[in-house]
């Protein structure tokens, strides 16, 4: 069988800095992951309140996001701006801004669908019993809406790990990139690595989302 | 006996659709009423009215001698006299059956949590389940759920306790345990205010029979036996009819 060449890994620094590339899509991702979370537990809340014109913005905000392809997105955010606002956005923060913006979207939906899923019912006996209304949110809705949260949120940010591969299209070295960088440096002396390279990209992706999604699939079954 | 529950002129309505007309009733210490009516009747939108989680439009309810007006910031304090079990099981479903129990007294009445949960083990006893304590409310039976439903309201020592349908989504096999348990309930001397369509039940517990329809108490008569033989109004002899097979 020919060489897989994941060798070319082992020469120089080349497996430290696929490592800090790494690093660089985990980065962007965990800080558009905590801002998403933050922001979209609002825009959830928001959903919920019963207003013509709150409803028609939020709807087609979450349509938007979901229509419009992420990278278009980014390029619109880090290369249109910057001439026509004279916005001066990092490609760093045009990525969390993207991801923020697209996060935040779907985030705010399964807010939402979470809270809209307890049934009344589950009021209405917390009231019969003499709570009041925080008490009734603290002990009654805010748990079983988290616990439904929980694992669809994580989809949502494995999903968002993955997706931080878009970001190298914006000139970002992160793991994708820096794979590609080896790979064409040492075209000559090891023509295979394209496979093995790629190849260890690969399971660093699975190593950062399968534990993550492991814990998904646990909580569902214990909260179910 | 003195008087526990009062209701005078109450009127309910939806909109433009009055669903409740000039209710007038009042409840003993120890009594036990049972409501019949066909569906749609009020019967238990009446009973969401007593604990204030319908607001009404005109008349007034008055529990131990205090009002109940729904959306009032003592509202709270009033609903820990009168328990309600509704008809779907409305058990917390992230609490296992013992915090189910104890949550609200401990939370709203403050009570020890020691308190709380060796009462709380005495009236599951009763009920069959303390081996139950420790499960969440998927692993039971609808009956199951039911009885505990009924121990959570118990453990509040509410004045009143309110029965909406109780059994009306159980399988048939279930709906016995939960009447027994009823019946049981009533011999101990609780007030109650039952919503049933179980009418061999109804003979059984109850002191009082009022007869709903179309928003209006049509019969009320403390002869229950009679009432099930040869009820005063032609509304009720149609009702009852309903439930007879030849």
């Amino acid at each position: 069988m020919a060489s897989l060449g994941i060798d070319v890994l082992f020469k120089g620094t080349n497996l430290l800095r696929l490592l800090q590339g790494l690093w660089v899509s985990i980065e962007i991702s965990l800080i558009s992951v905590v801002l998403s979370i933050l922001l979209g537990l609002i825009v959830g809340v928001l959903m919920t309140i019963n207003n013509k014109f709150l409803k028609a913005i939020l709807k087609l905000y979450l349509e938007t996001v979901r229509i419009m392809p992420q990278m278009v997105l980014l390029f619109i955010v880090y290369f249109g701006t910057t001439r026509v606002f004279g916005w001066d956005m990092s490609a760093e923060s045009s990525a969390i801004f993207v991801f923020t913006f697209w996060g935040t979207a779907e985030m705010g939906d399964l807010v939402r669908g979470s809270i809209k899923s307890i049934p009344t019912i589950q009021f209405e006996s917390a009231m019969a019993l003499g709570m009041d209304k925080i008490q009734t949110y603290i002990y009654i809705i805010l748990p079983q809406t988290v616990r439904r949260l929980i694992p669809l949120s994580i989809n949502l940010i494995t999903r968002m790990i993955k997706t931080t591969s878009l970001v190298m299209m914006i000139g970002i070295v992160e793991v994708l990139k820096v794979a590609q960088q080896i790979i064409e440096a040492n075209r000559n002396s090891s023509p295979n690595a394209a496979f093995g390279v790629f190849l260890v990209v690969f399971l660093l992706y699975f190593i950062v989302c399968w534990p993550i999604s492991r814990l998904a699939t646990y909580l569902e079954k214990r909260w179910a | 006996m003195s008087e526990l529950l009062k209701v005078t002129h109450l009127h309910k309505e939806f909109g433009s659709n009055v669903v409740l007309k000039d209710i007038n009733l009042s409840v003993k210490k120890g009594e036990v009423v049972v409501i019949i009516g066909p569906s749609g009747c009020g019967k238990s939108t009446f009973l969401r009215c007593l604990n204030g989680l319908e607001e009404i439009q005109g008349g007034v309810i008055t529990v131990d001698g205090l009002p109940v007006e729904a959306g009032k910031r003592d509202i709270t304090k009033l609903r820990q006299k009168i328990g309600m079990v509704f008809q779907s099981y409305e058990l917390f479903p992230h609490k296992t059956v013992l915090e189910n129990i104890i949550l609200a007294p401990t939370k709203v009445q403050k009570r020890t949590r020691e308190d709380a949960v060796k009462e709380a083990l005495e009236l599951l006893d009763k009920v069959g389940l303390v081996d139950k304590k420790d499960y969440y409310p998927r692993q039971l039976s609808g009956g199951q759920k039911q009885r505990v439903a009924i121990v959570r309201a118990l453990l509040m020592h509410p004045e009143v306790i309110l029965f909406d349908e109780v059994t009306a989504a159980l399988d048939p096999e279930m709906v016995h345990e939960v009447l027994e348990t009823m019946i049981s309930l009533a011999k101990s001397g609780s007030t109650m205010l039952i919503v049933t369509h179980e009418m061999g039940f109804a003979k059984a517990v109850a002191d009082r029979i009022i007869f709903f329809d179309k928003g209006d108490i049509v019969e009320e008569t403390a002869d229950v036996k009679e009432f099930f033989i040869q009820p005063k109004t032609e509304r009720a002899r149609k009702f009852l009819k309903t439930f007879a097979y030849e």
